[in-house]
């Protein structure tokens, strides 16, 4: 996923001269990259997350479109009035790839943990926020980038990741993805997830479907903004919604959907068990997959939170 | 580096103010009077400053705003835009009347300037330490675009506390953007106090050289001295410009001169709007 969207960057950079490629220190091999496919538009501009991220501002006032690459949590937490004011208040098209996002940098500890970042990022007016679930999405989302008014946050996962996007589905920022439908008489269960949570939404859904529990997953690559008449035409009537994200509890992606629930459901709201990262700092190191796992957002987590779901609903 | 040398020299900044000066602080009261607030001692030092840019250096077009060759001016310093906002009333941007609207619920005129709501104001400031980045990214812009158009921003003092700043200077300098021109508005006074007790810049330009620019000094309330270095831009073709413009915080009010408790007033009454145009009648 990560190589694919900044391929796609130099690619989209060739044949639209309004594209512009800023890095901070991340990849030597782009920087020659830069240098051969990009003369003059691409900058690897050092550890300066706030000045980066003006500057891509100014040059999208001079109508250019500038890919703004680096660690996740250092383009949304260092530079977070840069991104409020310099591109979010002037509305401009500036898109901001976050490497790394969720747990991805396990091992590197709490400091390169980018958890709340798609909270904060939805915090701000004019934002969008895109976390696709492998490769071949970005490949079709980072096309659209090209022309949609207004500032991205573009959320990468660790890379080769497993395959499970179809391009029979098509994709378009800002309309949810339904990855599996039930039957209409047997899905009472909506799974409701983003980023690389589907694959693991997917795979839980499999293994409940031997146990005869039906699952429907809405795949939310846009959690801002958020597809509101998908989301309201599959949470009706369910007997359970789970949401899944590799993100803190506070403001993400299961926030969303229960916010938008409440505002357009009164009286009639399924119940909601929201899957993520507990309101706390990670204090264990390990992998990625290991700190999913303890957080119940591995497949065996999330069908566990299924099953203990529906039997309190029949309880 | 001569041309340092050249266009360098200390002012203390006793300059008097002409007629056309005193009248443009006028118009400041009339906007402090309108928002009953406002800015006044960090718009006062900024006047000539934008007097000077606006009447002879930039080049725009105030019917129309947009202009693709126009040369960018950003107030990074936004808490100072009553200076801004004088300057491109007088110069047709927007009616004059406009002023007296200040920080009014409808206005145009926030104590902060907003780009895209006032014709002529280039980025959203307000927020320190966010033009000078930008102003890299404009002139970066432009000169891939091969415009000769110039990007001209201005600070204050304080402001250059915020690291984002010297990030911003390092990238300049390494892109040798002699299309950008940094001008510190240096009042040497920041909204708590004396910057050299708050938090000592000295010695500025030494930094600012050593951050790659090419830096003259100047007295910020001097129209002939600001026009021969404003004129001199580029100073030397290949490095950045900084020009560190000393100036009175509150120049003019005599009263509230070098006090940074005249940096900003909530609440300004009919009695303190008297004292202001009495104490510049004084000149």
């Amino acid at each position: 996923m990560r190589p694919t969207c900044v391929d796609k960057v130099f690619e989209l950079a060739k044949r639209d001269e309004r594209v512009t490629y800023i890095g901070s220190d991340l990849d030597p091999p782009i920087v020659k990259r830069m240098k051969n496919d990009m003369p003059g538009r691409a900058w690897m501009e050092g550890v300066s997350e706030q000045h980066v991220v003006g500057m891509a501002a100014g040059l999208a006032m001079e109508g250019f479109i500038p890919y703004v690459h680096t660690i996740a949590t250092f383009i949304t937490r260092r530079c977070y009035e840069q991104v409020a004011v310099d591109c979010c208040l002037h509305n401009l098209p500036v898109r901001l790839i976050g490497n790394g996002g969720g747990l991805v940098y396990a091992p590197l500890g709490p400091t390169h943990l980018a958890i709340e970042d798609i909270a904060i990022m939805r915090a701000l007016p004019n934002m969008t926020v895109v976390a696709v679930c492998d490769a071949d999405e970005m490949k079709r989302f980072m096309d659209q980038t090209l022309d949609w008014p207004g500032p991205i946050y573009i959320r990468l996962a660790k890379g080769y990741d497993p395959i499970v996007s179809r391009a029979e589905l098509g994709f378009e920022i800002g309309k949810a993805i339904v990855m599996r439908e039930a039957a209409a008489d047997k899905s009472r269960v909506l799974l409701v997830s983003t980023g690389v949570a589907t694959t693991r939404a997917l795979e839980a859904a499999e293994a409940l479907e031997a146990e005869g529990i039906e699952c429907t997953i809405l795949h939310l690559h846009t959690i801002k903004p958020l597809d509101t008449a998908a989301l309201l035409e599959h949470a009706r009537n369910c007997d359970l919604i789970v949401t899944v994200e590799e993100h803190t509890l506070v403001g993400g992606l299961g926030s969303a959907v229960v916010e938008t629930l409440i505002e357009h459901l009164p009286g009639a709201m399924p119940p909601v068990k929201r899957l993520g990262i507990p309101d706390d700092f990670a204090h264990k190191y390990g992998s990625q997959d290991q700190l999913m796992e303890l957080y119940g957002l591995q497949p065996q987590g999330i069908a566990n939170s299924v099953r203990e779901g529906l039997r309190r609903r029949a309880a | 580096m001569a041309n340092d040398v050249a266009l360098s020299a200390h002012h203390d900044s006793t300059q008097r103010l002409d007629a056309r000066s005193i009248e443009l602080r006028r118009l400041v009261v009339r906007a402090l009077d309108g928002g009953a607030r406002g800015h006044i001692g960090s718009s006062m030092s900024l006047i000539e400053i934008v007097r000077v840019l606006y009447d002879e250096i930039l080049h725009y077009r105030a019917d129309a705003p947009d202009w693709k060759d126009r040369d960018r001016f950003i107030l990074s310093k936004g808490h100072g835009c009553i200076a801004l906002y004088v300057m491109l009333a007088e110069k047709g941007f927007f009616p004059p009347e406009t002023l007296d609207t200040f920080c009014r619920r409808d206005s145009i005129l926030g104590g902060h300037p907003e780009a895209g709501k006032i014709p002529g104001v280039e980025a959203s400031t307000g927020a320190l330490g966010h033009g000078l980045p930008i102003g890299v990214g404009r002139a970066m812009g432009l000169r891939i675009r091969k415009s000769d158009a110039r990007v001209f921003v201005v600070t204050g003092d304080g402001e250059i506390n915020e690291g984002s700043v010297w990030e911003a200077a390092m990238s300049a300098s390494k892109h040798g953007l002699a299309n950008l021109t940094w001008m510190v508005d240096y009042n040497k006074v920041q909204s708590a106090g004396p910057t050299a007790e708050i938090l000592p810049l000295e010695p500025l330009a030494d930094k600012m050289r050593a951050f790659g620019f090419a830096v003259a000094e100047v007295d910020g309330h001097d129209i002939g001295a600001l026009r021969r270095v404003l004129q001199a831009v580029p100073l030397d073709g290949e490095r950045p410009n900084g020009i560190i413009c000393h100036t009175v915080k509150g120049k003019g009010i005599g009263f509230a001169e070098n006090d940074a408790a005249w940096h900003h007033k909530s609440s300004i009454n009919k009695e303190l709007v008297a004292q202001l145009y009495d104490a510049l009648g004084a000149g």
